[in-house]
């Protein structure tokens, strides 16, 4: 992707340090590292910091799809991850932190689950289809069904495009920690999303074929200037789960709560994008996502994040923060668009540039 | 492998608890007719609830209603 236009003094001293090489200028990268420290000491609140989760956003970046014009090998570099490490230490705390408020009255049965010692899988999907019942708050899939503008549509599409142009790529890091069943279940259902051997059926060629027919920019991230800093946070959560062998309970819960709140939303979803007369090439990423997650969510729920409680018991705490952590972010995100929308504002920071 | 016990592996049924019937394998999804029914997944969740939009598959409503298997 191409790389964005800072939001501030690290994502500044970021973007200028990756135009160069990597280890050419040990001075400026020191210089990074120590306003990082201090920055981060002095954030109010690292989720919803515009700065820190866009540095954050580009250097997982470097993970994916690598941005435009800087040289891969600051991938690993040494200096960066240590960057990397100072950010994602608060980020994670703050994940925990978001993620004990979200849980709620599930949180009793949680403990009852994990106080009985060995988890089954049936009790573990128990858990999480209760958690995934009790998401109260703002919806924004029924003010889409109800109430969206066009212009509201197109500002929902381009949330979600900083993650739904890459659908599925952070839970697949997973994929080698993982052993037995739930690595089967989450091939499984990688292997669905990634369109079963059709590059068309990809959720993010489907996805990118809705935003087309809105008449936006498909390319991965073209978007990442105008979305709010907890749209940032909630891709960079799935990019810290994933990217982390010690966290990987926490990205199969996320990946279980995210298929069991998705199929009634985005049956919502098309009914808005209908209302205004846009036909299936618009509405089949949504419809696709109502038949396929009904799937996904019994495969992530029992094999998945049940299977993995059963070979590692330890884990089932990880798990239940990987998912109310992943509520907590989209209750907070929901909240920023359904408000600005309701006060008749725009839900992104800038305004769009002129269509082309 | 040895070649005898090299045998396909059957189909496979999963019954979720409230929930849909969960189909993998090899199988063929027919209308009573014998017409084969649009399928676009190799495993499918067919409803069992009886309150999806998009039967024979399953659309997740077994959550609203509430659906319980056990009773």
């Amino acid at each position: 992707m191409q790389l964005p236009e800072p939001r501030g003094p690290v994502s500044a001293e970021l973007t200028d340090l990756l135009a160069g090489l990597p280890g050419a200028d040990s001075a400026a990268q020191a210089a990074l590292l120590s306003l990082v420290a201090k920055t981060v000491r002095l954030a109010d609140d690292i989720l919803s910091d515009d700065d820190l989760q866009f540095a954050l956003f580009c250097l997982y970046e470097l993970h994916y799809g690598g941005l435009d014009g800087v040289d891969d090998a600051w991938e690993w570099e040494p200096g960066l991850i240590a960057v990397r490490r100072l950010l994602e230490a608060p980020f994670e705390q703050a994940l925990r932190s978001a993620a004990l408020v979200a849980a709620g009255p599930a949180s009793a049965n949680s403990e009852r689950v994990a106080a009985e010692g060995n988890p089954d899988s049936d009790a573990v999907a128990d858990m999480l289809f209760a958690l995934a019942a009790q998401d109260g708050g703002p919806s924004l899939s029924r003010y889409v069904a109800k109430k969206a503008t066009v212009e509201q549509l197109a500002e929902f599409l381009i949330h979600k495009s900083v993650y739904q142009l890459k659908e599925a790529d952070p839970h697949t890091w997973a994929i080698p920690r993982l052993a037995g069943r739930p690595k089967a279940a989450l091939v499984e259902i990688q292997a669905d999303e990634y369109g079963g051997g059709r590059p068309h059926r990809m959720h993010s060629a489907l996805f990118a074929r809705t935003m087309e027919g809105l008449g936006l920019d498909t390319r991965y991230g073209s978007y990442a200037d105008v979305v709010p800093a907890m749209a940032l946070a909630s891709v960079n959560m799935m990019s810290l789960f994933g990217l982390q062998r010690r966290l990987r309970g926490a990205i199969t819960g996320h990946l279980a709560i995210y298929e069991m709140t998705s199929s009634r939303p985005n049956h919502l979803y098309a009914r808005g994008f209908r209302r205004h007369g846009f036909g299936s090439d618009v509405t089949e990423y949504f419809d696709e996502h109502v038949e396929a997650d009904a799937v996904h969510e019994q495969i992530a729920g029992r094999d998945l994040a049940g299977g993995l409680a059963e070979a590692e018991p330890h884990l089932l705490e990880d798990i239940l923060f990987g998912a109310t952590a992943a509520l907590a972010i989209d209750a907070r995100l929901t909240a920023h668009i359904v408000e600005a929308w309701e006060d008749g504002r725009s839900s992104l920071r800038t305004s769009l540039p002129a269509a082309a | 492998m040895d070649h005898e016990t090299k045998t396909s592996d059957p189909s496979s049924v999963v019954l979720c608890p409230d929930g849909p019937i969960l189909i993998r394998g090899d199988f063929e999804i027919v209308t009573p007719s014998g017409d084969p029914v649009p399928r676009q997944r190799t495993t499918v969740a067919l409803c069992r609830c009886g309150a999806s939009a998009i039967k024979p598959y399953c659309d997740g409503s077994h959550k609203l209603i509430n659906f319980r298997t056990d009773a």
